[in-house]
């Protein structure tokens, strides 16, 4: 059956192939679409290679459990609504933690026998549970116990893949809105930091080769239990940051169980996603001027109940009618969305707009904060679902610069993004953010649906200031109305 | 057998490939981007379908078969989502899949 194992082995080394080109398609919009498309091929052999596998047993349940998992995982993903992307990112990443940890445990509880056997605790060799082979892809080798290193490695990432894990299953339900409050008690850090010490200190148990079961479930319930403990205390506006991360915990730990099976694919994925996952989270946290540990660890709304700026004068507010006008005749004007546009689902309203200042002759680009909607990017995917063409989105460093050449900036549904106060105010919590310059526009509109703050609980001086109007409603409503007075304008 | 320093040579080599990757994408695709790698770990389906495949105890096969049953909502949500995402995205200068921007 040596052909076997080399048509098998070859499976996987066209399957990493294929993750690595498939990831660098998508890291251009034109071959994004193509680039997902490679990746799936590669998933699809090294699956359809796995079964394969000759020493391989309970097909049928294996079969079942896949044939389950994909429907329902292909389902939720088909209906979910794009807004709600972010946290369904975070459930499919918690499960791929899930899946990792729960590969560490099989390990480690299919050489409970063998390993308290090598140190001469217990029992004779006779143990049921002993293996013939764990190494699958190398059959013929001898069963040796776990390596020192490959039981290391497992169970660190077991450890990382069960916070990956519930972590993400936190951030999921925060997100999605189920868990409204941050969880934040006196001493949290000490709490937090003893889950961690005591889930290492049992894992380095087990890694000297003292296995029980009592052992490997105490130390699953700790790292599950950090796992949630890390991710409750932080805010919603934190998550994107957060969820990144545990992608990148999932990628290591699938990588470390990967030795574990002496599956170089899984190596290879695993390892390429941690990498690009840890850059992504720290370019993530970059655009929102927030350092990795202060997220992780420093309560972000705490601060924003502090002494704010007292802000002078008031707001102004302006016709929906009068704005279209003003946007009609403007030479340039810049859209800047917000999350709060696509939670209102304005963003096709807000296109047609474009659309018909683009026929009156109007230069009108998209303005796109880094953290713009929930996630990095998150703007442009919405962006997209409603027709706008990419090549009108423009980033924060290449738009910054335009501002003052801008007749008309219209601000729809963003708050925070657009905060002056992120540069003047010290006491403020987002102060130091790199912030979209609207305020430099001849002429700001702000669609706003009423005089509260924004998402992350803070004043907005953009709102009182002299060249800023604001058109008050909700983001449908309020496009729908420039719309409409547009229409009328050219009739 | 997979010996200590070729799988650290492994690990060097595709911590830089995924570094190397990323470092040059522009913010548009960051979700994207994140989702799809999100999807790349679910190969980790693989390793819950051999650590299935070799299950003895009814609790061993207990264990592999929830790791399967989420490795696959893994791979499959991850493609769905991104795919989803990534078929969005259109230019508005002349071509195919050009939408009704003028």
């Amino acid at each position: 059956m040596a052909w076997l194992q080399t048509v098998i082995d070859a499976c996987y080394f066209l399957a990493a192939l294929l993750f690595i080109l498939g990831l660098k398609r998508m890291s251009s919009p034109r071959t994004a679409r193509g680039g997902i498309v490679w990746a799936g091929f590669g998933m699809l052999l090294a699956v359809v290679a796995t079964l394969l596998l000759p020493e391989m047993e309970n097909r049928g349940l294996i079969i079942a459990a896949v044939l389950i998992g994909v429907a329902a995982a292909w389902w939720s993903g088909r209906r979910v609504a794009m807004t709600a992307m972010p946290q369904m990112v975070a459930l499919y990443n918690g499960m791929g933690g899930g899946a990792a940890a729960a590969i560490g445990a099989s390990e480690l509880i299919g050489h409970v026998g063998d390993l308290v056997a090598l140190n001469g605790v217990s029992a004779p060799n006779t143990y049921p549970l002993l293996p013939e082979s764990w190494s699958a892809l190398h059959a013929a080798t001898v069963v040796a116990p776990l390596s020192p290193v490959a039981l290391t490695l497992g169970v660190l990432g077991a450890l990382i893949g069960s916070v990956s894990f519930s972590g993400s299953l936190i951030a999921f339900a925060k997100l999605q809105g189920w868990l409204d409050r941050r969880f934040v008690f006196p001493g949290q850090r000490v709490v937090n930091l003893l889950a961690l010490a005591a889930a290492v200190a049992i894992g380095a148990v087990l890694v000297s080769g003292h296995l029980s079961l009592g052992l490997i479930g105490a130390f699953f319930g700790l790292a599950l239990l950090f796992g949630v403990l890390m991710t409750l205390p932080i805010g919603g506006a934190d998550m994107p940051v957060v969820i990144s991360l545990y992608n990148a915990f999932t990628g290591l730990a699938v990588a470390f169980e990967g030795y574990v099976l002496h599956n170089e694919a899984m190596i290879i994925a695993g390892m390429v996603v941690g990498s690009a996952g840890t850059l992504l989270t720290q370019l993530m946290a970059k655009a929102m001027n927030r350092s990795l540990g202060n997220v992780l660890f420093g309560n972000f709304g705490a601060v924003a109940g502090a002494t704010a700026q007292a802000i002078d004068g008031s707001q102004k507010p302006i016709e929906a009618a009068d704005a279209a006008v003003m946007m009609a005749y403007a030479e340039r004007v810049v859209i800047v969305p917000g999350y709060g546009m696509a939670v209102a689902q304005a963003q096709h309203k807000v296109w047609e707009f474009a659309q018909l200042l683009i026929a009156r002759g109007v230069k009108v680009k998209f303005a796109i904060h880094p953290v713009a909607g929930r996630m990095p990017g998150h703007m442009n995917v919405l962006l997209a679902e409603a027709g706008v063409p990419y090549d009108l989105i423009v980033d924060m460093e290449d738009i910054n610069p335009e501002f003052p050449a801008t007749d008309v900036a219209l601000v729809i549904g963003a708050n925070d993004v657009v905060n002056p106060m992120a540069k003047t105010d010290p006491a403020s919590p987002i102060y130091g953010m790199p912030i979209l310059d609207v305020a430099d526009a001849r002429q700001v509109i702000v669609v706003k649906r009423g005089k509260g703050t924004g998402f992350a609980g803070i004043e907005n001086a953009l709102f009182y200031a002299d060249n800023a109007r604001m058109l008050y409603g909700d983001g449908q409503a309020a496009a729908g109305q420039l719309v409409s007075a547009l229409k009328t304008l050219d009739a | 057998m997979l010996d200590g320093f070729l799988a650290l040579y492994i690990f060097m080599l595709a911590a830089f490939t995924g570094y190397e990757i990323i470092s040059r994408v522009p913010v548009i695709l960051h979700t994207p981007l994140m989702s799809g790698s999100n999807f790349i770990h679910g190969i980790v389906l693989v390793g819950a379908m051999i650590a299935l495949g070799h299950a003895r105890t009814p609790f061993e096969m207990g264990i592999g078969f929830i790791g399967v049953l989420l490795g696959a909502g893994n791979a499959a949500g991850g493609y769905v989502v991104t795919e989803r995402m990534l078929e969005m995205f259109k230019s508005s200068k002349p071509g195919k899949g050009n939408g009704e921007a003028k």
